[in-house]
């Protein structure tokens, strides 16, 4: 193990043994979105939608909007109309419940349950170009408005399921989501910024990734980033885990498509 | 689909400098990076961009893999009449892009 | 060449042995501040770079190496007699020294031009600045460059 990775272990196991069993949820009043973290440069870059590599996929998303597809040769728009007058508060409200699913799903997944139920097309592979473009168009119509997530009787049971899979120990290094955004937000890990992991700006153009991304590759990069085995893409744990964290993040605005380091 | 973001002026006065920024979809993969099997993954990025206006090349960039994904410049050109200005992108395995925008000049 | 073993690799292959599938970028064996200095000979020949004119803004501190956003400008008035003719950046720790080159002239009205580039580690960047009579001016930036905490493994 090199000098480096060692310091790491050894500070994420200070980390870990500090944060034992205390995970203190952060005051509503003291969320902070990664955005306020970042270096001055990065959220230059999210800011100038000329300059928010970001924007070439919700462009790309706008396209795809119009465009004609499925045995019934429908496109979005068909149905839709104008994305900026009906999409609007759209993905503040996702995972949002699904009746006949019987569970919540997220945009991607509505996306792709229009597609096939609706339009009679082909499901887009999760992260690929053309799903996280109509899911950043789609997206970038509420950007501003604050994450509003339903919390009834049908959807606490996921909510609670998504809530204890954030507090809870996982992974070679026995980690818990909590323990560095809830208890060490804002401390350094390895020279980078802890956020408080609030996912407002998703999909996300990541600049590890070079690309725009969804939130579940995010939560799967810090699964294996804890040595857990991580979920599929579209596995229900991570759509419950995506709906604590937006119902955790309620109030706060949309800002997609974010830049993050 | 390659597709870019031109911001430009549409409209300027005679000598005016104006900036001009572009912003084109491209993975620039480096040419460095090797697959699980450790294979090299070929170098497949933009080399040129090249920015005429009314036909006359005012700016020129000659890229190397260390221009970030999805390439970004900004850079000024002096309005000197109305017209268009093109952009093109050209790189390695036949990669070719074209924009324009038209600019009114007063 | 001798090659320390870096974080991001130990990480990646220990991702790699929970059998999840990946990109391993491994950082060859990389340039060094010799070879930058031959490329900046390539372009200069034996004329000489004198420090000044050049200015090379670069954030002292980058989070990601992959996007490190660069503004280069060059005092000059920008005519026809006395412009900016190019302006080259190189680094010295990325696998090659060349970075871009930018080609100017009289209009474009001013020598300054923004964009994007990669740091592969921490290092310093060297730009240079050709004017139409011939010579040569230059500046440098030194960036220090972080790595993402958590790496991923799609």
């Amino acid at each position: 193990m090199s000098g480096r990775a060692r310091r790491l272990l050894v500070a994420l196991t200070i980390v870990a043994l500090a944060g034992a069993s205390f995970a203190a949820e952060i005051p509503l009043a003291e969320r902070r979105s990664g955005y306020e973290l970042m270096s001055r440069e990065t959220r230059a870059m999210q800011d100038d939608d000329t300059a928010n590599p970001g924007m070439l996929g919700v462009l790309d998303g706008g396209a795809l909007w119009a465009r004609k597809t499925g045995a019934t040769g429908r496109a979005c728009a068909d149905c839709h109309g104008e994305a900026r007058a009906t999409m609007k508060g759209v993905a503040a409200r996702y995972p949002a419940y699904d009746g006949t699913l019987k569970r919540p799903v997220n945009l991607e997944q509505r996306i792709n349950l229009c597609r096939t139920e609706r339009q009679q097309a082909p499901a887009l592979a999760y992260e690929s170009r053309e799903l996280l473009a109509l899911t950043a168009y789609v997206a970038r119509q509420s950007r501003g408005l604050p994450i509003d997530i339903t919390v009834d009787a049908r959807t606490q049971p996921f909510l609670d399921d998504g809530r204890a899979a954030f507090y809870r120990r996982q992974g070679q290094l026995n980690l818990a989501c909590s323990q560095c955004h809830d208890d060490n937000w804002g401390r350094k890990l390895a020279g980078n910024v802890i956020p408080q992991a609030h996912p407002t700006g998703y999909p996300v153009y990541r600049l590890e990734w070079q690309s725009l991304g969804s939130l579940q590759r995010r939560l799967r990069n810090c699964l294996v980033g804890i040595r857990a085995e991580a979920y599929e893409y579209g596995a229900p744990e991570l759509v419950d885990l995506e709906l604590f964290l937006m119902w955790r993040a309620r109030g706060m605005a949309i800002e997609t498509p974010g830049v993050r380091p | 689909m390659a597709n870019a973001l031109i911001n430009a002026p549409d409209r300027a006065r005679r000598g005016e400098i104006i900036e001009i920024k572009t912003l084109i979809s491209h993975q620039m993969e480096t040419g460095y990076r090797r697959s699980q099997l450790g294979a090299r993954i070929p170098r497949d990025i933009i080399r040129l961009f090249v920015c005429t206006y009314n036909g006359t090349e005012v700016f020129r960039a000659e890229l190397h893999p260390a221009i970030a994904a999805n390439p970004f410049f900004v850079f000024s050109t002096v309005a000197t009449e109305s017209g268009t200005l093109t952009f093109q992108w050209t790189g390695d395995n036949g990669f070719s892009a074209t924009e324009t925008a038209t600019i009114t000049v007063d | 060449m001798d090659r320390e073993t870096s974080r991001r690799e130990f990480l990646v292959s220990a991702a790699a042995g929970l059998g999840l599938g990946a990109v391993i970028t491994v950082v060859p064996a990389h340039a060094t501040p010799q070879e930058a200095q031959e490329a900046i000979r390539k372009i200069v020949g034996s004329a000489p770079v004198t420090k000044g004119r050049v200015k090379l803004e670069l954030p002292p501190l980058s989070e990601n190496g992959n996007t490190v956003p660069l503004t280069v400008s060059v005092e000059s008035a920008m005519t026809p007699a006395d412009h900016v003719r190019a302006i080259h950046v190189f680094t010295e720790l990325n696998p090659q020294p060349e970075v871009v080159s930018f080609r100017l002239g009289p209009r474009a009205g001013r020598a300054r031009v923004s964009t994007r580039i990669r740091l592969a580690n921490t290092q310093t960047v060297t730009a240079i600045g050709e004017l139409s009579d011939g010579s040569f001016w230059s500046a440098t930036a030194a960036v220090v460059v972080t790595l993402a905490a958590c790496l991923e493994d799609a």
